[in-house]
């Protein structure tokens, strides 16, 4: 079952069709109509081409926000070998909003994690809708730690709207394990790669992706706010979150373009979610690349390389 | 040293002060609502007289409190891109920042500083909540990197003093990358083991505080200041309910283990100064003339 957005429903009506005439084909083999479900067909792949090729900001935000899209559970299922998820943060408790733990990526042991947003209801509650409280950053801290210790690679996939914002995180440091969690990231000497999946929203998301190298999925989006808390702070009126994304150049593309991330990773034609294999393993190409890239450099080195290229980041002409 | 915009001394800036604001001006106390004579809220730097409110404080007055006889040099910040995402919301980025310059008279929402407090040399960056919510740009990012370069330089303690709303919103993702950028700031200082203390002013939150406001070697709090990473509006909007009364406030976080202190405005130079000297291994100040605070009483045992 595919979920189509708003705006793809020309294609939902000509793909609804193309099935249509497929069930009525099978019936009756006679009817002679199979060239016209071939050139409907044609028809469909040709307007998702384009369509995809198009996608303004606020298209691309709801692509990134897909439900059927791969999240951090997936590309972990298909990509990493004797995946070991850790729990805890060793102080207050276990925050299943932000995933990681140990596991193989193409035959290296490695540091993995991410947010999980969750598929259903249940498994959304269960993971906050991969908003984190203090404990998940503070768990993203013990693997990070840990990755350094063992000289382990640490990869980071991005998938929030942000760190969650309630009383008890309040009362446990949110804004602090943000904060020690940006510190580790430029703190470890080990080869670091962060790619955004979905949605990279704010410091929830920078806490875990401030890396050696940071690539974005094409549809992807990396936000200083959301849009929707854009709109109401600077429009003062939550229903401009199209008009604030736009204007907050939150694509992938407008990263690439104001430097601050490393490489763009195509798409499937049609989204992430239409080819979920085979966003996932180009996505293990992409991540196996960056680190391969990475390997020659000391750990010293390492981090110094990090800490120059954020502290590269606003200096220098970017117009 | 290229650094060194200009020298202020506290008779020039009384000359700024008596032009743009008349002595006979009455204030309001935001809190106890008492009409005060703003000649004594200046010269109280902004303590409330009638009920010890801490208004907010002027970056030019911040400075004038902490430094010795009220003098500093100010650091020169080299300039940024200006409205890299050509921003407009309801209103120009561009005449946003006009409009924030000309009614500070800075540059940016940061003005870093170096000088004596109790005699020790330090470099302080005052963030301003009159610019533009205080907020995190590249102008500010830059503001407290070069500010840190100054005490690399000098090998002396670096103050941040901070306020702000989070993130300067209208640069959008090069807004949210000041957060890793001034932490890297912080871990060179670290690296070089000088210390890096944070004083907390009303109100900082969002950005600011997830990044650098919260890695000091030490933490010290204004009373009652607002501190926090997501603004009380919102928190309220996504768990629908009341915050209990003095929640985020100063005094809130130094009972959850996130400030070392909360001082009071009038003790900050004399907290900040013994500190310094205790981080730098330097003699007491000659002139210090402070109390410590009384130990408290040792609860009974329950038995
Ligand atoms: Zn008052």
């Amino acid at each position: 079952m595919h979920t189509y957005l708003e705006f793809e429903k020309p294609i939902a009506e000509l793909e609804g069709k193309v099935q249509e005439l497929k069930l009525l084909a099978q019936e009756d083999p006679t009817a002679g109509i199979s060239d016209d479900v071939a050139k409907l067909e044609a028809k469909a792949a040709q307007l998702l081409k384009d369509m995809y090729a198009n996608l303004d900001t606020w298209q691309k935000t709801q692509v990134a926000r897909h439900p059927n899209r791969p999240h951090f559970l997936d590309y972990a299922k298909a990509l990493i070998e004797d995946f070991t998820p850790l729990a805890g943060d060793r102080n207050f408790g276990e925050d299943e909003a932000i995933v990681g733990g140990l596991g193989r990526f193409r035959g290296r042991s490695v540091v993995i994690m991410g947010h999980e947003k969750g598929n259903d209801v249940e498994t959304r509650m269960k993971h906050n809708f991969g908003m984190a409280q203090p404990e998940g950053y503070r768990k993203a801290v013990r693997l990070m730690e840990m990755a350094d210790r063992f000289s382990m690679p640490v990869i980071t996939l991005i998938d929030t709207a942000g760190a969650f914002p309630g009383r008890e995180g309040e009362e446990r440091g949110q804004a602090e394990a943000i904060a020690r969690s940006i510190d580790t990231c430029l703190s470890v000497q080990v080869p670091f790669v962060s790619l955004v999946i979905g949605e990279g929203g704010s410091g929830g998301a920078l806490a875990i992706a401030t890396a050696s190298r940071v690539l974005m999925l094409e549809h992807s989006i990396y936000t200083v706010a959301s849009p929707e808390a854009s709109a109401s702070i600077l429009w003062r009126n939550s229903d401009k979150a199209k008009d604030a994304a736009a204007a907050m150049k939150v694509t992938a593309q407008s990263l690439l373009e104001l430097g601050v991330i490393d490489r763009i990773l195509p798409e499937p034609v049609g989204g992430a979610h239409r080819e979920r294999a085979q966003m996932m393993a180009d996505a293990g190409d992409a991540i196996e690349h960056e680190l391969r890239d990475l390997s020659g450099l000391d750990g010293a080195s390492l981090r110094r390389q990090r800490q120059e290229k954020f502290m590269a980041m606003g200096r220098g002409d970017l117009s | 040293m290229n650094w060194i915009n200009s020298v202020v001394r506290p008779k020039i800036q009384n000359v700024f002060k008596k032009r743009d604001t008349p002595d006979n001006l009455w204030r309001k106390c935001g809190s106890c609502g008492e009409m005060v004579f703003h000649r004594d809220l200046v010269a109280a730097f902004n303590v409330c007289p009638n009920c010890d409110h801490h208004i907010k404080l002027p970056s030019d007055e911040r400075l004038k409190l902490l430094f010795d006889r009220g003098e500093y040099e100010t650091i020169s910040v080299p300039s940024v891109p200006s409205d890299p995402l050509k921003f407009r919301d309801q209103k120009k980025y561009t005449d946003r920042l006009k409009d924030a310059r000309s009614k500070t008279g800075k540059e940016d929402a940061v003005t870093g500083a170096v000088g004596r407090l109790d005699g020790s040399e330090v470099v302080v960056a005052v963030q301003d909540f009159a610019f533009m919510g205080g907020s995190l740009g590249m102008g500010a990012g830059e503001a407290i990197v070069k500010s840190i370069e100054v005490a690399l330089d000098k090998k002396c303690a670096f103050i941040m003093v901070a306020a702000s709303g989070g993130a300067r919103m209208q640069e959008g993702i090069l807004s949210l990358m000041q957060m890793s950028r001034v932490t890297v700031g912080v871990q060179r200082l670290r690296d070089a083991g000088l210390p890096f203390l944070v004083v907390l002013t009303d109100p900082t939150t969002g950005g600011v505080m997830a990044s650098y406001a919260m890695l000091g070697d030490v933490h010290i709090a204004e009373p009652k200041a607002l501190l926090g990473f997501s603004g009380p509006r919102v928190i309220e909007q996504t768990i629908r309910e009341k915050l209990p009364e003095g929640f985020q406030r100063a005094e809130y976080l130094l009972e959850h283990g996130m400030v070392d202190m909360v001082v009071h405005r009038h003790k900050l130079k004399e907290t900040l100064g013994r500190l310094v000297r205790l981080m730098m291994h330097q003699p007491k100040a000659p002139q210090s003339d402070y109390q410590l605070p009384a130990a408290p009483t040792a609860p009974q045992a329950a038995g």
